[in-house]
């Protein structure tokens, strides 16, 4: 299989139209299974009682904002390095839905926090470093939007994807380097301390989660690309068809 | 797999936490939708700037 032949934008998009559904299946199938697990079938945490399920959508809405955030910067990478035009529109296609997982791991901490610590909002080293993820991707969204020429967008805000990588092992490692209310790593490479069930839930929810991104960043790509190729001629026969 | 709880009401209570459960389940649903009605918006006004060009050339 020759990966190059997939770098051109005009052939991306039919691969990225054929693949999409296939993502929102799964993701639909996985996140039925995951809930149906995690807010069904798992028991009552002995500690936190009930409020624990919120980590069904915050582990994995976390773990996301971190992948997400890494994969947009590698083409970010890509697009200073070899100045493709696909890598760009990728890095593009990521970063709302980054930006929505980051979000959603603030406000579920929140609601998870409030019952658990007493506090909505704690000025602690991890939910400050997330909460700057949040502002990395915001920056790189207005960055990549304030330009007339689109690649010129697409360098200025890959150059702040990539500065922006030094706030991942900041936010990894958070809870080790400083004293903070955030609890550690409940899963390693190591094992984990979960009870099976709450264990299979939270992986297959990490699971639909990456489905998802994958298929709405394949969907939102897709309009990227009608956006800048709009004068092209394969656009406008694949449009017709 | 048994079920965990014994009724309906005892699921939407989560057990007096239901408030901090529902409102972070709600968030990311209410996410999701705005995030796919607003890939579809794109998707349409993309559609919808060919379709406009096409017609400005075909007048010219």
């Amino acid at each position: 299989m020759n990966w190059f032949y997939y770098a051109s934008p005009a052939t991306f998009y039919g691969l990225a139209g054929r693949l999409a559904p296939y993502f929102f299946l799964l993701a639909a199938v996985l996140t039925g299974w995951g809930l149906y697990l995690g807010m069904l079938v798992a028991p009552t945490d002995a500690q936190q009682g009930e409020v624990y399920r919120v980590i069904y959508i915050h582990v994995p809405a976390a773990w996301m904002s971190m992948f997400l955030y890494f994969i947009m910067a590698c083409y970010g990478a890509l697009t200073l390095i070899f100045n493709t035009r696909l890598s760009g529109m990728m890095a593009r296609a990521i970063a709302p839905t980054g930006a929505m997982f980051t979000f959603i791991a603030l406000w579920t901490g929140a609601f998870w926090g409030k019952p658990t610590w007493g506090a909505y909002w704690v000025w602690d080293a991890r939910l400050t470093s997330e909460l700057v993820l949040l502002f990395l991707y915001f920056g790189f969204i207005a960055l990549a939007n304030a330009f007339e020429d689109p690649r010129r967008g697409d360098r200025a805000a890959a150059l702040l994807a990539v500065i922006g990588v030094v706030n991942l092992p900041i936010i990894y490692f958070s809870v080790k380097w400083w004293n903070t209310l955030h609890q550690g790593a409940s899963v390693s490479f190591k094992g984990t301390s979960m009870h099976v069930t709450m264990f299979t839930a939270m992986l297959v929810m990490s699971a639909a989660a990456w489905m998802y991104a994958i298929a709405v960043t394949l969907v939102r790509v897709r309009s990227i690309i009608l956006e800048r190729e709009r004068r092209a001629q394969w656009v406008r026969e694949a449009v017709k068809a | 797999m048994n079920l965990w709880w014994k009724s309906a009401a005892d699921f939407w209570a989560m057990g007096g936490a239901g408030y901090f459960v529902w409102m972070s389940y709600g968030a990311l649903l209410l996410a999701v939708v705005i995030e796919l009605i607003g890939l579809a918006l794109r998707r349409r006004r993309a559609l919808a700037a060919i379709e406009e060009e096409r017609e400005l050339e075909a007048e010219n």
